[in-house]
């Protein structure tokens, strides 16, 4: 019965292709928009490292004046110089890093060599483990490297490929900030998003250049610029970018903690620690401490851009409209066959085929909708990519929203069918077979 | 042509009309408050910094193994190196004038402060306090900035300090804008008025009064003090400079290839690379790409609702044209001319899309409710929402013309015909 309904649904609509074709037009751009912005939310809201996420923690403390105006209940992001070095040292989490990220001059290690900028991230040994950063040569420097302040540093693969041409580099000098470093390792393309560990910078974007150790990094001068700082209270020293200065926070810190045990125990490290520190007169406030896990802090921090959100709902009113457009466009082809309708039920047809007819017509409108639907999204996609906006490059398709589209073309496309299809079982057959 | 029959025949087929009015409220509500959002972003972009932009371009470079700011010596060494760069780049062929500057309009990157008239004043106080970023410049800032003076003098060379980035001396002199000196003097005496930066006990007199200057940043959090800038005669000190440059006229791509060899000729341990040389027009698309991006964005779907729209209003005409076939050709046997039916189509289309536009406003306003409540939009002013309207109206009738015309088409023997 199913396929005699198809063949109908086919004939009728091949009778007014116009019509039909302006339904499922109406139904591919609704269709082709709304999983534009679907995939983009998608993947603005992905997991940056599955499988890592659920034992990646970042722990919170509040080391503000108690009377300071304006300071929000949640304690800063960051860590001071003080409590990042102190929290690095509490050797209870299995894996742990400190970071900042940076900006250093660079030349190859060759006489007038000249000199440009890059991007760095300054780290702990954990860190590549921890993240899982993939390595291409070489590997991580070592504990004993952060602990000896070692002039080594991580090229990343687009920077070896600048430098050295994308050869194994691994042992080779570069000369950074006039010191000379040797390279430890070229890390793979790694730029896990949103940029979850540090979220300062904006939550999308180009991935590090190279990394170097936390400890070498703040051996060197700091003028050449480094990450946004937030301070407060009248140490003259606030404000003036010395990442030592005690009421500043800059440093980023991560722990992995394998098991709830663990996790709990490092809680209630963070409260003893804070606790001392409030002894001690160093912090005015009780202590306040987070330790969120990846995910929970990636909604803490509400990463998806507002316009991506804004767009979103835009996008979905542009379907609705075009769902509407949909229904109009269908009572008009139903009734139409009202003739055709009176005569299949004088023969015996009940309302319910009659209606099921009618919704398979629908139904097939979506399917086609759906299909024209998603080379739109692959369109819309691309326009997306072309936005100068930080996320484009994470703006790309995948295959699970492929179904997505068809059940979500085939879906609307049976909800805006429902209503005309029930006033066309209700036409009534004397009426219509009278005026044949 | 009496209305009421045609309301009348309107009640027939109650769906079809009940669809369409919805459809043009719909895509009215969207398509105000886009044309809204394009305008916004449109006069965003225009808005003049109160520079001379062309000819103009900025040079940003960083010296490597400089002295550190921090001593008195490590700052006397910085702005001996700062002048050799500005002695060299003032000698270009190609350059009319040079100013060293901590930033430019539309830069994103702001020293942000407050000014009040009373000393030690707290950065709290509302009354007699206005925020401002600072511009670090020099004499020669007038005329390679471009900007207007409006009252009072210019800076002269005597008025010239230099200071290391982290330090605080006292600023004798100022100029402030025009915005600036009407906030914190309303009588328009600004001129020769003291004032304290951020909570300084010293005192800045104000020496000149320049018609327009916009801040460097862009950002919503500057609309406040978005023309509140003031200039300060002072070379800062740090291991990086900039250099606002206007290059002689037409000579602009001559004078900008020429900075980098001048600049290494002088000190070849620096970084200049592919950012450090930008004109103004670069750094004005830059700061305004992402607004240029929305308003084609909010284009695109104005453009794709009323298309989509219109194809509706095409579709159901038509649809309704078919079905009184025979009653055209009625009327039009009983006298009616092909004007009236044309008439009759496009007069029931403008009822249509009239209440359904009268719906739609209402939706519009309550959608631009919900958007400012959520992402930060102002009010939407009336004129939009006439426009939408008008826009919705005449895309009716354009669309309804075809069909309208097939309808005035039918000619009076069909209504001898059985159907």
């Amino acid at each position: 019965m199913f396929a005699y309904y198809l063949d109908l649904a086919w004939r009728s609509l091949k009778r007014t292709p116009i019509l039909a074709g302006l339904m499922v037009l109406a139904i591919a751009l609704g269709i082709g928009a709304s999983i534009t912005m679907l995939t983009v939310l998608r993947n603005l809201s992905g997991n940056p490292l599955p499988g890592r996420s659920e034992v990646l923690f970042h722990p919170q403390v509040d080391p503000r004046p108690a009377d300071l105006p304006g300071a929000k209940e949640e304690p800063p992001d960051d860590l001071t110089y003080l409590d990042a070095v102190n929290l690095y040292q509490l050797g209870i989490a299995p894996r742990r890093a400190v970071m900042s990220s940076n900006w250093l001059p660079v030349r190859k290690d060759a006489p007038d060599s000249p000199l440009a900028m890059f991007s760095d991230r300054a780290t702990t040994a954990d860190f590549f483990a921890m993240f899982g950063v993939p390595f291409v040569y070489g590997s991580a420097w070592s504990a004993q490297d952060d602990a000896n302040h070692a002039q080594v540093v991580v090229l990343s693969r687009a920077m070896n490929q600048k430098l050295f041409g994308g050869e194994n580099s691994v042992g080779k000098t570069l000369v950074i900030a006039t010191k000379t470093f040797r390279v430890a390792g070229v890390v793979d393309d790694w730029n896990p998003q949103p940029h979850f560990y540090d979220l300062n910078g904006g939550a999308y974007g180009k991935g590090e250049q190279m990394y170097l150790p936390f400890f070498t990094w703040l051996d060197l001068p700091q003028d050449y610029g480094y990450g946004p700082m937030q301070c407060w209270g009248n140490d003259p020293n606030a404000g003036t970018h010395d990442p030592k200065a005690k009421q500043c926070t800059w440093a980023q810190f991560w722990v992995q903690l394998d098991t709830p045990a663990q996790v709990a125990d490092y809680r209630a490290a963070l409260n003893q620690y804070s606790a001392q520190q409030h002894q001690l007169g160093r912090y005015q406030r009780a202590p306040d401490v987070r330790l969120r896990g990846l995910l929970d802090w990636l909604d803490a921090k509400h990463v998806i851009p507002v316009t991506v959100r804004m767009q979103t709902w835009i996008a979905f009113g542009v379907l609705l409209i075009c769902l509407v457009n949909t229904v109009g466009l269908m009572v008009a082809k139903f009734l139409r066959k009202s003739g055709e309708i009176g005569v299949r039920r004088a023969l015996g047809a009940s309302r319910r085929a009659v209606f099921t007819q009618c919704l398979v017509e629908a139904g097939v409108i979506g399917v086609a909708g759906g299909l024209l639907g998603l080379p739109l999204a692959w369109l819309g996609l691309w326009m997306v990519r072309q936005q100068p906006v930080s996320f484009a490059a994470s703006a790309h398709f995948e295959p699970s929203m492929l179904g997505a589209a068809l059940a979500l073309a085939v879906l609307s496309a049976l909800a805006a069918g429902v209503w005309p299809a029930l006033r066309a079982s209700s036409v009534a057959p004397a009426l219509q077979v009278k005026s044949l | 042509m009496k209305l009421h029959p045609m309301i009348a025949a309107l009640r027939k087929h109650k769906a079809g009309v009940v669809l369409i009015a919805l459809q043009i409220a719909l895509t009215l509500a969207i398509v105000c408050n886009a044309i809204f959002i394009i305008g916004q972003r449109i006069s965003r972009v225009n808005r003049p910094t109160g520079l001379d932009e062309s000819n103009l371009f900025l040079v940003s470079q960083q010296w490597v193994g400089a002295p550190s700011a921090d001593s008195a010596d490590g700052v006397a060494k910085l702005d001996a190196m700062q002048k050799e760069d500005l002695v060299a780049l003032r000698n270009l062929p190609s350059v009319a004038s040079v100013a060293p500057i901590n930033s430019l309009p539309l830069l994103n990157s702001s020293w942000i402060g407050s000014v009040s008239l009373k000393p030690d004043a707290k950065f709290s106080d509302k009354a007699g306090n206005a925020r401002t970023a600072y511009y670090f410049t020099d004499e020669q800032a007038m005329s390679t900035l471009g900007v207007k003076l409006v009252a009072g003098r210019w800076f002269n060379a005597g008025d010239v300090q230099h200071q290391g980035f982290r330090d605080n001396p006292p600023h004798p002199v100022v100029i402030v804008t025009k915005a600036m000196a009407d906030k914190l003097f309303p009588a328009g005496d600004a001129v020769g008025k003291a004032v304290y930066a951020d909570g300084s006990s010293s005192p800045s007199t104000i020496v000149g009064v320049v018609a327009r200057l916009q801040v460097p940043a862009t950002g919503s959090w500057v609309n406040d003090f978005a023309w509140n800038a003031t200039l300060i005669p002072t070379r800062l000190n740090s291991n990086g400079s900039r250099y606002a440059v206007r290059a002689k006229p037409g000579q602009l791509e001559a004078a900008m290839k020429a900075v980098a060899p001048t600049l290494y000729r002088v000190n070849p341990l620096r970084v200049l690379d592919d950012d450090s040389v930008k004109s103004f027009a670069d750094i004005r698309a830059k700061a305004y790409r992402a607004d240029v991006g929305m308003a084609i964005l909010m284009g695109v779907i104005c453009l794709v609702l009323l298309s989509v729209t219109a194809a509706g209003i095409v579709g159901l005409t038509s649809f309704w044209v078919g079905q009184r076939h025979r009653q055209i050709g009625v009327r039009r046997a009983l006298g009616a001319r092909k004007v009236d039916i044309l008439h009759y189509f496009q007069l029931e289309n403008l009822l249509i899309a009239g209440s359904g536009a009268l719906i739609g406003i209402g939706l519009a306003l309550a959608l631009n409710l919900w958007l400012m409540r959520h992402y930060e939009m102002d009010r939407l002013p009336l004129p939009y929402t006439l426009i939408g309207v008008l826009a919705v109206l005449v895309l009716g009738q354009c669309a309804v013309f075809v069909p309208a015309r097939r309808a005035s088409n039918v000619p009076p023997v069909t209504a001898t015909r059985a159907v």
